[in-house]
């Protein structure tokens, strides 16, 4: 029992050691190709929905690791699909959806949920598992994959910490507002370090100001090295924030530009205090 | 190692958590075993003693008055070749007087047998088939239809045949309908308890379907998610058990002890033992609540 114990502790400490199998398997194959795989790459996908409602149409692209983009779109243009597509809760009918380089719908399903531990989610009506506290909530994603109790001892206070609710640890849900629950939930994406997150209307249910704060922290995860997809139907404050833009329409990709953006003289208090928290705006080089 | 205690501490949570819902389901198994304990003894009793009124069924055989032992044994051995008969048994003048003399007991008509002069009473052959069932067969055998159609006996020393037909006809239809019903009514509890249990879990586990929906898109695995549900119903399933196991026990301490030697009289009475009772409905209902939850859980594991 107790030899067991310490073997199971010296595994645990050897995984912790070394860098993430799956990682470990990218870099690889990345290595012998030249260039690494795009983090999300789309080709042709298209989406129908029983009953012959077409959810997106043909929509290709690709996401390079490290960035930071926006889709965006009325209600209905297939936003929430797409995000759908990429953690495979919807499957194409046709065309391709890959991850780091893999078809994830050619995974065997045992597979899947690991493939959704790699991806962080946010969803805009923040998904929390009502029963839970905070603490737990984030915790949840560590036992899925294993992790053990010392480690979710280290890693949930802090990322608690870095989405700014270290004082509402031991918190429900429903003690919380709108935009706490959507940094838990947030908290609770990040907390494995994923390569990609993902966030179907993250402020679709908060007001401007609260809006601003999750972006920052999206924005702050995104410089960690993450790569975010931002779904959301609020285009005026995508425009500001000078970001790649990918714009739908009826399932369709429309426009899909690198810095999407108005004029810098935009002076808006929205605009100027979004920028200000991301280092964006005359002279900054992104990128860099 | 951890894993265990986790899987073990999600359920008692989700105990703790949906405590209504749990109690229905505990109440659930314990008022559906109960039903069960106490039917399974019932069938398996009267079933014996179906057995019992059954096997006294037989064919009687008359000889004349004045039948010898040597013929009547002659007899006897021509009937115990034919086919299903299971045994014979060769009742003397005497012997059949005695009988006689034990029926009446004490009293006026045992004085009328007294004044007898000799014994009026002939010797007779009791047959007993393998099966109740297989009684014309056996007296047509014994009788067989003569050349002109009457039935004519297979020896002249038999006078006559007693089937008491109707008798055992009668016992037959209501020992059958007895046993069918009896075996429908089982089915049908079985039936409503299955779907009682497997009803009170989808329920409760209807309720947290989201939950399950959040687990999948954090990347749980299936059985990541099961094995909670699992427990559950399996620590509901051995609780509800345990108790109505609890209240047959003390039925059986209140009731039937003090009536064992009631039961005695009915001979060769017997039922099934208390400990394969227990042993049987613990395991019915650990096995159903266990199962009803983990498949339960499969429509909406597919997320």
């Amino acid at each position: 029992m107790a030899l067991l114990r310490t073997r199971a502790r010296r595994r645990d400490r050897a995984v912790r050691d070394q860098p993430p199998p799956v990682a470990r398997r990218v870099d690889a194959s990345s290595d012998g190709e030249g260039p690494r795989p795009p983090i999300v790459e789309l080709r042709d996908a298209t989406v129908v929905y029983p009953g012959g409602h077409v959810g997106v149409e043909r929509v290709s692209f690709a996401l390079e690791r490290g960035e930071f983009a926006f889709v965006v779109g009325p209600t209905g243009c297939g936003k929430s699909t797409l995000i759908k597509m990429l953690i495979r809760e919807v499957e194409p009918a046709s065309g391709e959806v890959r991850i780091a380089g893999r078809d994830i719908n050619r995974l065997p399903a045992g597979r899947l949920p690991h493939l959704r531990r790699r991806i962080g989610t946010v969803f805009q009506d923040f998904k929390l598992l009502p029963n839970r506290s905070v603490f737990d909530n984030v915790a949840y994603t560590l036992q899925v994959t294993g992790g053990s109790r010392a480690d979710i001892r280290r890693k949930v206070p802090e990322i608690l910490r870095l989405v700014g609710l270290q004082g509402k640890v031991h918190s429900y849900p429903d003690q919380l507002s709108g935009g706490e629950q959507q940094r838990v939930s947030i908290a609770r994406a990040f907390v494995n370090h994923p390569p990609l997150l993902l966030a179907d209307e993250p402020t679709g249910n908060l007001d401007p100001e609260t809006s601003i704060g999750i972006m920052q922290l999206l924005y702050r995860i995104n410089r960690t090295g993450t790569t975010v997809l931002v779904a959301t139907h609020d285009r005026e404050m995508v425009d500001r924030m000078r970001r790649r833009v990918m714009a739908l329409d009826e399932g369709r990709l429309v426009r899909d530009e690198a810095t999407a953006g108005y004029a810098d003289e935009s002076t808006s208090e929205f605009a100027l205090r979004v920028r200000a928290e991301m280092g964006v705006g005359a002279g900054y080089v992104t990128g860099s | 190692m951890g894993r265990v205690f986790f899987f073990i501490a999600e359920a008692l949570r989700a105990l703790r958590r949906s405590a209504a819902p749990s109690l229905a389901a505990i109440v659930t198994v314990v008022l559906t075993t109960l039903l069960l304990g106490v039917f399974i003894p019932v069938i398996k009793a009267s079933s014996t003693t179906n057995e019992n009124v059954r096997s006294q069924l037989a064919l009687r055989v008359f000889l004349t008055t004045d039948a010898s032992k040597k013929r009547a044994l002659a007899v006897r051995k021509r009937i115990d070749a034919i086919p299903h008969v299971a045994r014979t048994e060769y009742i003397s003048k005497a012997e059949a007087l005695d009988v006689l003399r034990k029926d009446v007991g004490h009293g006026s008509l045992r004085e009328g047998l007294g004044q007898l002069k000799g014994n009026p009473l002939p010797p007779s052959i009791n047959v007993y088939p393998d099966d109740p069932d297989n009684l014309d067969s056996i007296q047509a055998a014994v009788v067989p239809p003569g050349p002109n159609g009457k039935p004519t006996p297979i020896s002249p020393a038999i006078d006559d045949v007693g089937n008491s037909d109707q008798l055992s006809g009668e016992i037959r239809t209501v020992t059958n309908a007895v046993k069918i019903i009896l075996l429908v009514v089982a089915v049908l509890l079985l039936v409503v308890s299955l779907m009682l249990v497997a009803n009170t879990i989808r329920l409760s586990i209807y309720a947290r379907r989201r939950e399950v929906e959040v687990m999948k898109l954090v990347g749980a695995t299936n059985w990541f998610i099961r094995w909670p549900f699992v427990l559950e119903g399996l620590i509901v399933g051995v609780s509800g058990a345990g108790l109505a196991v609890g209240i047959l026990w003390v039925g059986k301490l209140t009731i039937i002890d003090p009536l064992v030697d009631n039961f005695l009289l009915i001979d060769n009475f017997s039922t099934i033992g208390f400990v394969p009772l227990i042993a049987t409905l613990m395991a019915t209902a650990v096995v159903v609540s266990a199962l009803g939850s983990g498949v339960t859980l499969r429509r909406f594991l597919r997320v």
